[in-house]
């Protein structure tokens, strides 16, 4: 009779995105026993919440695109730091993993041919994002979702993984808690997939829920595992600045792919300004051809006219809509607009009906009439756990990992809606090779009962405390800390301060009370999350601290250019005892066949 | 006010104070909270000071961070994506991220009570794991054999109005069948009327749900009140949209000769 409640699976895939559930799909196809975790229930995940659409080259609308181009656009939007075999697989792929959507029941918006239609993005230079309104992450949750559950996969809702288990190297098992019960559970596994997504609780200006706490990086970094690219978070340009409550919010990107465009609170459209020189060509020269464009795109109809600066990558608007408010040009409440309200307002709450309730029932603005307030927000991390290729393994014996967890595809920035296309193809090769390693194991690996109730007794802690401060104060204050040290414009003495304080919240985190019961405790809950998102911010901090660079999504105002030597390098963190080591590993070299696509495009490569 | 929001920009020099704190002492609202758990509970009162915009949800996290860190509550997107945050407001079935405060009046208590058709876990939290039961026997989505994977904008513009479900249960927890008679065993709710409809209306699904909606899932039970249609904050039309016509599918298969004819020759 075991002390806690166990189970035992082959595969347990943790986190119920879209890449959790596409590897637990691809796990159980293997007939293999999976089992599935996530923190909140079924369907709630941060998948659920995007909206613009996923990348994929279709070339339904534009039929010139192909995976060439895909894998050209997000080479050169993660600045040459992707992995280049990553960034190969996953545009070659995703028009399959599009379609095997749409034939598991997902319902795209249609070309006037009866195919799905795809919509402009920044950085893509193509029509690629297949997208439902703007609630693309719903219909492939839900079609996802459906799939898993008709495959009568064991799903454990609510229930948070805090500590993995290995045995001479391997992954053996993990430990959680049920946040309704506040008991403990046991998972015996061969394999483990992260699919934990992103950190964006560390930072409080974010688009990201609570769930976000740098769990599944700060998992795999304690079990062995390599963890790179951290420095490289993602500031979405256009997040809501107004009211306070929603301050982060997202505002999709569709709104400029539909034609959304931005000006400075002198009415100037300023991103002509901000166009890197090497990039420019690509953009429409003058308001005229941009207007062209969306014309076009309305009628849905080819044109030879460039797409508007606003398209540009998301780093370089969100520095740009940065700059305009520091220099003073910013709106009332410290942002930017962005106009929608030219077009037909019947165009406006078709394409994008959720921003338009989302505005008119949080900020009292009708989207369809003025023009929104904007600013930067914490979005996405492109860094994460290091991972093969081909296989999604992690450094460590059977555990993998996928989506915004892993690392590698985006490089030094992610091109909108390449994540949710990262999802569908990584989640699927996660899925499949952890299959495929669970039933090569020869013999199940083994639980160490001491392991097992030192965790029990770490995440029991804050209970036996009389004194010690709340989680949520200390949270607060790593927000602050983050936002204010380590946000988009970084420099030295900023970053040496942050990891300072980090190394004081650290300490404070472990010293917190909870009160209350086990019972749904949110406190309780907070507390065990911090741990995870000091650790990732830490790592976020120290990269930022080495990359004296700035390159894609990182800007250092005392190091504005880009280093070549740096362009070469992973900074890659990993547990040295109680220790974060960091130290720069080569980036694996592009062979000749793909240099050569940047050539023919007569485009440099670096 | 506008210097302090430009400062809190990520990246730069101030932060700012959370929602509801520093800028706003001038007005408090005062929220009744259920608290407790399957063993019993009461409404606790708290003053809460108000920022421009708030919502309910910001109320309760601000509750959480000062005065009750053990206040349960389920959150994810705070932008009405993602259903989770949802509760009785006022007696009314609502979302919280999405209930403003300025909408009530400055006097009145606003109470925040967990959803009444669903077992208490605790406080704000109720045990909706039934729902996830139903949805696990609902005939899947079936391609018909040999479909041509072309159809329409305007095809598919009706099936898209029920695939925007963010599965709040709202309209499980108005429905008084659901909520009055306690029919779980017999009638699936609205909620699975409006997946039933968004697979049946599929263009290219194949597969009839007729026998599951009259036996299983109980559509005969719904006598067509609209409360569900009201409460849903995805403005789905719930009744005239999916029920009714699912309605007349039930009675069509079950009750027109012609078409039972005509649907065995077919196989439709
Ligand atoms: C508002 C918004 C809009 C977006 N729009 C787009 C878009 O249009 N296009 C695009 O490509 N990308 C978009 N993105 C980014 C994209 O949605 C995310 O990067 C992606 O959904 C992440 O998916 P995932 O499967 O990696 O993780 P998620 O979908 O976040 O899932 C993570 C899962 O892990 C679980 N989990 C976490 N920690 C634990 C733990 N300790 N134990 C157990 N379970 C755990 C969670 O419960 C959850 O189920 C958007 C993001 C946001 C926030
Ligand atoms: S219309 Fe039918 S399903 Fe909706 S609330 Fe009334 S009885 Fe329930
Ligand atoms: S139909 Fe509407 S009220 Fe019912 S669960 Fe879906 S979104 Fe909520
Ligand atoms: S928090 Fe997602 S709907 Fe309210």
């Amino acid at each position: 009779m075991e002390k806690y409640e166990t189970h035992e699976h082959d595969v347990l895939v943790i986190g119920a995105g879209g890449a959790g559930l596409r590897a637990t799909i691809e796990a159980a196809h293997q007939g293999v026993s999976v089992g599935l975790v996530c923190k909140s229930l079924l369907g709630k995940a941060h998948t659920v919440m995007a909206e613009g659409g996923v990348a994929a080259a279709l070339a339904h609308v534009d039929p010139q695109d192909g995976w060439e181009t895909h894998f050209r656009d997000t080479m050169k939007g993660g600045s040459f730091l992707n992995h280049w075999r990553m960034a190969q697989i996953h545009a070659q792929e995703s028009p399959d993993r599009v379609r095997e959507l749409e034939h598991w029941g997902a319902l795209f918006d249609r070309t006037q041919d009866g195919r799905i239609l795809q919509r402009a993005f920044g950085g893509h230079t193509w029509k690629r994002l297949a997208h439902v309104g703007d609630r693309t992450g719903l219909e492939m949750i839900r079609t996802l979702q459906d799939q898993v559950v008709h495959l009568g996969v064991p799903v454990y809702m609510e229930c948070t993984i805090t500590r993995l288990f290995t045995e001479g190297g391997r992954i053996a098992g993990a430990m959680a808690y049920w946040r309704e019960s506040g008991r403990f559970v046991v998972f015996r596994a061969k394999a483990v997939v992260i699919a934990t997504g992103g950190v964006g609780k560390s930072y409080k200006v974010t688009s990201n829920s609570w769930e976000y706490s740098g769990d599944g990086q700060t998992l795999a970094y304690e079990a062995g595992a390599e963890l790179i690219d951290l420095e490289f978070v993602q500031f979405h340009p256009t997040g809501m600045v107004w009211p306070p409550g929603v301050m982060g919010l997202l505002v999709t990107e569709g709104v400029r792919g539909e034609g959304g465009i931005l000006r400075n609170a002198k009415g100037e459209r300023f991103m002509w300004k901000y166009l890197p020189e090497a990039r420019r060509h690509e953009y429409a020269v003058d308001e005229d051809e941009a207007r062209r464009w969306v014309e076009a795109a309305v009628e849905n109809r080819q044109t030879d006219d460039k797409r508007p600066p606003e398209l540009s990558t998301r780093d370089n608007v969100a520095r740009a809509i940065y700059t305009e408010v520091r220099e003073g040009r910013g709106t009332p409440h410290g942002g930017a607009y962005l106009d929608i309200s030219y077009l037909p307002a019947e165009r406006v709450q078709r394409k994008l009906p959720s921003m338009y309730h989302q505005f008119m029932e949080l900020a009292d603005v009708d989207i369809t009439q003025q023009p929104m307030e904007v600013g930067p927000t914490m979005h996405y991390m492109m860094g994460g756990i290091r991972v093969d290729p081909d296989t999604a393994s992690s450094t460590v014996p059977g555990l993998y990992a996928a989506g915004e967890a892993a690392a590698g595809l985006h490089g030094a920035n992610r091109l909108g809606g390449n994540s949710l296309s990262d999802l569908l193809v990584f989640g699927r090769r996660a899925g499949l090779s952890a299959a495929q390693y669970a039933k090569a194991l020869a013999s199940n690996p083994r639980l160490d009962e001491r392991e097992i109730e030192r965790e029990a007794g770490e995440t029991l802690a804050p209970f036996e405390r009389t004194s010690g401060e709340s989680p949520y104060d200390v949270h607060r204050d790593l927000q602050t800390c983050m936002d204010r040290h380590v946000g988009i414009f970084r420099v030295q003495e900023d970053l040496e301060l942050g990891l300072k304080t980090l190394a004081t919240l650290k300490e404070r985190a472990r010293k917190v009370r909870v009160e209350g019961t086990r019972l749904y405790n949110p406190g309780w809950h907070l507390a065990r999350d911090l741990a995870n998102m000091i650790t990732v911010s830490e790592g976020i901090t120290r990269g930022a601290l080495l990359r004296k660079e700035s390159r894609g999504a990182h800007s250092r105002l005392d190091h504005p250019s880009m280093d070549p030597a740096l362009g070469k390098v992973n900074f890659c963190v990993s547990r040295a005892g109680e220790e974060m080591k960091v130290a720069a590993t080569p980036l694996p070299e592009m062979p000749a066949e793909l240099r050569y696509l940047f050539e023919m495009a007569k485009e440099k490569v670096g | 006010m506008t210097q302090t929001m430009v400062e809190s920009r990520p990246g730069t020099a101030t932060a700012q104070a959370p929602a509801g704190e520093g800028q706003a002492r001038s007005r408090e609202a005062v929220l009744r909270v259920f608290r407790g758990d399957a063993s019993g509970g009461s409404e606790v009162e708290y003053r809460v000071p108000v920022a421009p915009g708030m919502v309910v949800l910001d109320a309760i996290h601000w509750i959480q961070a000062h005065r009750a860190p053990d206040l349960a509550v389920r959150w994810n997107c705070k932008a009405a994506k993602c259903g989770s945050c949802s509760a009785e407001v006022n007696g009314k079935p609502s979302l919280m991220c999405k209930t403003r405060l300025d909408h009530f009046a400055q006097d009145r208590t606003i109470s925040v009570r967990p959803m009444k058709t669903f077992p208490i876990i605790k406080d704000l939290v109720t045990d909706v794991s039934w729902n996830y039961e139903v949805n696990k026997r609902i005939p899947p989505f079936k391609p018909r054999p040999g479909a041509d994977w072309r159809w329409q904008q305007s095809d598919v513009d009706r099936v898209q109005e029920f695939r925007k479900c963010i599965e709040c249960f709202l309209c499980q927890d108005v429905c008084h069948v659901l909520r009055t008679h306690e029919l779980k065993h017999q009638f699936a709710g609205p909620r699975f009327f409006v997946r039933i409809a968004g697979l049946e209306m599929h263009p290219m699904d194949g597969e009839d749900r007729s026998g599951f909606l009259k036996d299983h899932a109980g559509i005969g039970l719904c006598n067509i009140t609209k409360c569900c249609t009201e409460v849903c904050p995805e403005s789905i039309t719930i009744t005239d949209n999916a029920i009714i016509p699912l309605k007349e599918r039930v009675v069509d298969w079950f009750y027109d000769p012609l078409r039972m004819v005509w649907r065995k020759l077919t196989g439709r």
